[in-house]
C-alpha cells in the first residue's frame, strides 16, 4: 500500500520542530509500524537525508521504549499493543498517518520522535521499592502465603511497562495511572505494608514535582494503555494517599 | 593448562562455595566508601550487581544504552526462573539441578560454577519474593511451579509469561533504592566505547553520551560488564534491536579472552519469518511446550496442500499427523532441550514437511490441552455431562490464564487465533552461551574486569536449559559477584580515587574519537543495516543450526571481505555530535563483523558436535550430536591478536569429578 506520512521533525531539544510530509509505498500488512519506519529511513539514508529518530528496543511490546502518537492516539489505533506490535494491516492504502512524539511537559522532546521520560524513573526512585537488602538473608519464599487473588491483582498492576501512553492520552498529561500501578503492586502485597504510608506520599510528591497534571477521571489512560492497566489502581492509590495523609 | 587458571577452590563440590566465601578477603564498611565500581549493563545481572554492591557500601556508577535501566532486554524473558526449592516434593535438589544443567549443556561447562549456581538458586526466589515480585501462586497462597525442557521435575517459578519483566523490575527497584540514597549514579543513554587499563588493571571506561554525543571518561577500581549476549550478530534474533557485543568486544581487544563464541542457542519456538522487511523475531515461551504438542503432517502432499492454502491444519486427522518429538524422544517428548527440538524442526522442514508459505514452520498445537483442561475444570466445578462446546470454553479459559499474553502477542503478529488453529513456529537465534572467559570469581583475564550474566561463558556449556538464564543473571549479580569482587578490591583500600587525567585515559579517548571519525568518513555507498543484514545471512546460512567445515571456511572469508567493505563504504548520515542512531548502530555492527569471524573460526576448530554446536560431519546414524570428549573436552578461550584470523586459542580442560560423562539421551 501507499501512505502519506506526516512526521514531526525536530533537530534537538532547543530547536523548533515541524511536521514534514513523507510519501511512502510498497508497505505490506505483515509489517510492523516500526518496520515501516525502517523502510522510510533506509530510503532517506540512500537519498542522503537524515533518518527519523525514534525510541525502540525489544520490538515485542515489553520494554516500553517505543512510543509515538499516531493519528492522535498513543501507540496508534489498535488496542492493547505498543507501537512495535502495531501492524500495518490496521491501515488502508492511501491513508495519511500523522506521527508525533508523546506530548507532555514532563516528557521533553530530545530529537524528532525521541522523548525524555526520566521523570518516570524519578517517581520510582522516590519510593517504588521495598527496602529489603539484596544479600539473600530473607525468610523462605513460602513462609508468607499470599492470597492468589491479591497476588494476581498485584501482577496485573506490575505489568505496566512505563511507556508513558497514559500521560500522552490524558488531556491533563497526568501520570496517575503509571504511579498508581506501582503503588498498587506493593499495596496489594503484605511485603509492601511496612512502608505503605511513606511510599504513596513520596511517589505522589515526586509526580507533582515533575510537572504532571491532575487526574480528572476521564479514563482515556486506561483505554490507551497497551497493557490494560485498570483505573481501579488510581482509586486504590487515592485511598492509600488519603489514609496515609490522615495518619500523618 | 597454560595461562588459564579457573581458580576453582579445592575440596568437595558441595563445600567449595561456602569454604571460598570464608577464605576470601573482605573490605570493611568504612573502606568501601572509598571504592568505586562501574557496572555496564543494567539487566538482571548488572542491575542486581549494582544494587547489591551499592547496598554493601561501594560507590557504583551504572551505564546503559537504554533511556532507563528498566528497559534492559532481560525484561523480555517470558517463561520462568529455575530454583531447586523442591516445593513440589518431586525429588528436586541442588544436585539434581546441577546435574540437569551440566547434562543439558552437553558436558561443556565448569562443574564448580554450575554447582554454585544450583546452590544459590533457592536464595533468588526468597530474595525476589521479599522484594515484592508477584510470582504466580496456587489457591493455598503458596508459590506455583511449571516444568521446562530437559528436566523431569517442576522447578520453574513464573509470573505469567512476563517473568523476566517482573524480576528485572525487582532488580530495578533495588537499584532505585540505592539511587535514592545516592549510592548509585545511573548513566542512561550512555554506551561504553572502550575500557581503560592502568598497569594492566581495568580502571575505567570511555563512554559516549548518546544524547549529546560527548565522549566521557569514568574511572573506578573495578569494572563489571553485564552487557548480555551477541545473538544480534545474526541480524534476526529474539534479542532487542540494540543488544550488542561492544562492551565485551572492547574488553576482548584490551586483553579479555573470549570463550566458546560458537556456542549459540537457537530457540525452537519462535514466530516464523514473514518476509524481507523483518527486523526482529519474537519468541513464544518454552513454557508453551508444557501444554502444546509439536507436529507436522505425516504425508508430504498434505504439507504441500497446507502450504498452498488448500488444506487447514485442523482438518488433518490425528493419524495423519507426525508428532515427531513424541515419536523420536518418548521419555521427554515435547520437553526435550532446545537444541534437540530446534534440530528436529529443521530436519522435518528440510525434508519438505514445513507448514507455512516459506516451508519453514511447524505446528504447536493446544487442542489436546484445551480438551484436557476443559474436562478437568468441568469435573472440579461439578458440571455433569458437559458438552464439547462447554469443555472447549472451560479449557480455553485455563489456557488463557496460563499463556494469555503470549497468545495475544501471537495473534497481533500473525493475525491468526491460536485458540482456534495451531500456532506456527520455527527456530530462531535466542541466546549465546559463549562470552568473555571468567574464572570462578567471575573475573576475566583482565585484572579488575569482571563479567556477569549472559555476557560471560560460564554456566551453560554448549546449550542452556530453559529458565536458567534468569537464574544465572541474578545468582551472579545478587550472590556471587558482590562476594568475589571484594577479595580483589580489598587490595585497593589505600589506592584512592583513580584520576582520569592520565596518559592511559588520553590514549583510550583518542582511540575512540579516531574510530568514530573513521566510521563517519565512509564513502557512503550503503547503510549500516545493509551490512548487518548481509552479515546475518552469512551467519544463519553457514554458522546456524547445522555447520560444516566447508561452509565455515567460506563464512570466515566472506565476513572478512564484508568487514573491509563496511569500513570503506558505510554511509552514516548526520554528525557524531548529538544523537545519531545510525552511528550507534555502526559501532555495534563493526564489532559484530569481527566477532562473527571469530565465531566461525571457533566453530571450525571444534571438530565435534555438542549442544547447539552441530557439525554435520560429526553425528550418529540417528542424526544426534556426536561429542568427542577425548579431544574437545575443553573451553576455547581466544586471545585477541589483531585480526580475528590471528586470534590465539587457549584451552581450559574441563574436569568432571562428580558427574560421569555420558552420551546425552532424551529418548
Amino acid at each position: 500500500m501507499k501512505l502519506n506520512l506526516k512526521i514531526w521533525r525536530q533537530k534537538d531539544a532547543k530547536s523548533k520542530g515541524e511536521i514534514v510530509d513523507y510519501p511512502i509505498k510498497g508497505i505490506e500488512g505483515d509489517m510492523s509500524f516500526l518496520e515501516m519506519l525502517d523502510i522510510l529511513n533506509e530510503e532517506l539514508i540512500n537519498k542522503g537525508e537524515e533518518p527519523v529518530q525514534f525510541d525502540h528496543d525489544c520490538r515485542e511490546g515489553i520494554c516500553g521504549a517505543c512510543s509515538l502518537q499516531i493519528n492522535g492516539e498513543p501507540h496508534g489505533p489498535d488496542r492493547l499493543v505498543t507501537t512495535c506490535q502495531l501492524h500495518m494491516r490496521k491501515f488502508n492504502d492511501g491513508d495519511t498517518i500523522v506521527i508525533e512524539p508523546f506530548r507532555a511537559t514532563a516528557f521533553p522532546v530530545v530529537t524528532d520522535l525521541v522523548i525524555d521520560r526520566s521523570s518516570f524513573d524519578r517517581i520510582q526512585q522516590a519510593g517504588g521499592y521495598i527496602s529489603v537488602n539484596t544479600s539473600g538473608n530473607t525468610v523462605d519464599a513460602n513462609a508468607i502465603p499470599i492470597n492468589k487473588h491479591a497476588a494476581d491483582e498485584a501482577m496485573d498492576a506490575a505489568t505496566c511497562i512505563g511507556c508513558g501512553a497514559c500521560v500522552a492520552a490524558c488531556k491533563n498529561a497526568s501520570a496517575m495511572l503509571f504511579t498508581s500501578a506501582k503503588v498498587s503492586q506493593f499495596a496489594l502485597l503484605p511485603q509492601g505494608e511496612v512502608e505503605a504510608v511513606d511510599r504513596v506520599q513520596n511517589m505522589v510528591r515526586q509526580m507533582d514535582l515533575e510537572g504532571f497534571g491532575n487526574c480528572t477521571n476521564t479514563g482515556a489512560c486506561e483505554i490507551e494503555c497497551p497493557k490494560g492497566i485498570s483505573l481501579e489502581n488510581i482509586a486504590r492509590m487515592n485511598r492509600e494517599y488519603m489514609s496515609a495523609t490522615s495518619k500523618g | 593448562m597454560g595461562i588459564l587458571d579457573s581458580k576453582v577452590p579445592k575440596g568437595p563440590l558441595a563445600d567449595k562455595w561456602t569454604k571460598h566465601k570464608n577464605d576470601i578477603n573482605l573490605v570493611n564498611p568504612a573502606n568501601k566508601r572509598n571504592i568505586d565500581v562501574i557496572v555496564v549493563g543494567t539487566g538482571l545481572a548488572g542491575g542486581s550487581a549494582a544494587a547489591t554492591l551499592a547496598e554493601l557500601g561501594y560507590n557504583v556508577k551504572t551505564f546503559c544504552y537504554q533511556d532507563s535501566p528498566r528497559r534492559a532486554h532481560s525484561i523480555a524473558a517470558q517463561g520462568g526462573i529455575n530454583a531447586a526449592k523442591n516445593y513440589q516434593g518431586d525429588g528436586d535438589s541442588a544436585y539434581r539441578l546441577f546435574y540437569d544443567t551440566i547434562k543439558g549443556g552437553d558436558y561443556r561447562s565448569r562443574e564448580a560454577n554450575v554447582y554454585r549456581l544450583a546452590e544459590e538458586s533457592a536464595n533468588i526466589i526468597d530474595q525476589c519474593v521479599a522484594q515484592g515480585v508477584p510470582f504466580a501462586r496456587e489457591y493455598g497462597g503458596l508459590l506455583d511451579n511449571r516444568s521446562f525442557g530437559g528436566v523431569l521435575v517442576s522447578r520453574t517459578f513464573y509470573a505469567k509469561g512476563q517473568t523476566g519483566q517482573q524480576l528485572l523490575l525487582g532488580a530495578y527497584s533495588a537499584m532505585n533504592r540505592q539511587i535514592n540514597r545516592g549510592k548509585i549514579q545511573s548513566y542512561n543513554r550512555h554506551e561504553m566505547m572502550d575500557m581503560v587499563l592502568v598497569d594492566g588493571k581495568a580502571r575505567g571506561i570511555i563512554a559516549r553520551n548518546l544524547v549529546t554525543g560527548e565522549i566521557e571518561r569514568h574511572s573506578a577500581h573495578a569494572v563489571v560488564l553485564a552487557t548480555g549476549g551477541y545473538g544480534n550478530v545474526f541480524f534476526l534474533s529474539t534479542n532487542a534491536m540494540g543488544s550488542n557485543v561492544m562492551a565485551a568486544w572492547r574488553a576482548h581487544r584490551r586483553g579479555a579472552f573470549f570463550a566458546n563464541p560458537c556456542f549459540t542457542q537457537i530457540h525452537p519456538t519462535c514466530i516464523p519469518v514473514s518476509g524481507e522487511h523483518q527486523s526482529k523475531l519474537t519468541l513464544m515461551s518454552e513454557s508453551l511446550r508444557n501444554d502444546g504438542r509439536i507436529w507436522v503432517p505425516k504425508r508430504k502432499d498434505d504439507a504441500i496442500a497446507i502450504r498452498e492454502g488448500k488444506l487447514k491444519p485442523i482438518q488433518l486427522k490425528e493419524e495423519d499427523r507426525d508428532y515427531y518429538l513424541e515419536r523420536r524422544y518418548p521419555a521427554f517428548g515435547n520437553l526435550v532441550p532446545r537444541d534437540v527440538a530446534s534440530r528436529a524442526a529443521k530436519e522435518r522442514c528440510d525434508a519438505g514437511f514445513g507448514v507455512n508459505k516459506t516451508g519453514e514452520a511447524v505446528y504447536l498445537d493446544f487442542a489436546a490441552a484445551i480438551q484436557r483442561y476443559g474436562e478437568e475444570e468441568a469435573l472440579t466445578n461439578g458440571i455433569k455431562n458437559a458438552d464439547d462446546k462447554e469443555i472447549t470454553r472451560l479449557g480455553k479459559a485455563v489456557i488463557e490464564a496460563k499463556y494469555g499474553n503470549l497468545f495475544q502477542m501471537y495473534e497481533k503478529i500473525v493475525d491468526e487465533n491460536p485458540y482456534e488453529t495451531p500456532m506456527m513456529i520455527y527456530p530462531a537465534v535466542h541466546y549465546t552461551m559463549g562470552g568473555l572467559w571468567v574464572d570462578y570469581n567471575l573475573q576475566t583475564t583482565i585484572e579488575g574486569c569482571y563479567c556477569a550474566g549472559e555476557a560471560n561463558f560460564s554456566d551453560h556449556g554448549a546449550n542452556r536449559l530453559g529458565a536458567s538464564a534468569l537464574m544465572q543473571g541474578l545468582a551472579d549479580g545478587y550472590f556471587v559477584l558482590p562476594y568475589t569482587i571484594g577479595d580483589y578490591l580489598s587490595k585497593d583500600i589505600r589506592t584512592g580515587a583513580i584520576p582520569t587525567d592520565t596518559p592511559e585515559f588520553d590514549a583510550a579517548e583518542n582511540a575512540v574519537q579516531e574510530r568514530l571519525n573513521k566510521l563517519m568518513a565512509g564513502s557512503g555507498q550503503h547503510s549500516v543495516d545493509f551490512y548487518h543484514k548481509k552479515l546475518g545471512k552469512i551467519m544463519w546460512d553457514k554458522c546456524g543450526m547445522a555447520r560444516n567445515a566447508e561452509h565455515l571456511q567460506e563464512a570466515i572469508d566472506e565476513i572478512s571481505a564484508l568487514r573491509a567493505d563496511f569500513w570503506a563504504n558505510v554511509k552514516i548520515p548526520g554528525k557524531a555530535e548529538g544523537m545519531n542512531q545510525e552511528l550507534e548502530k555502526a559501532g555495534r555492527v563493526a564489532d559484530f563483523l569481527e566477532l562473527g569471524e571469530l565465531f566461525a573460526k571457533d566453530a571450525l576448530t571444534r571438530n565435534e558436535s555438542c549442544g547447539g554446536h552441530f557439525r554435520e560431519e560429526y553425528q550418529t546414524p540417528e542424526g544426534e550430536a556426536l561429542r568427542d570428549d577425548e579431544n574437545f573436552k575443553f573451553v576455547s578461550a581466544w586471545e585477541y591478536k589483531g585480526e580475528p584470523k590471528d586470534a590465539v586459542l587457549h584451552k581450559e580442560e574441563l574436569k568432571y569429578e562428580n558427574i560421569e560423562l555420558k552420551t546425552r539421551s532424551y529418548k
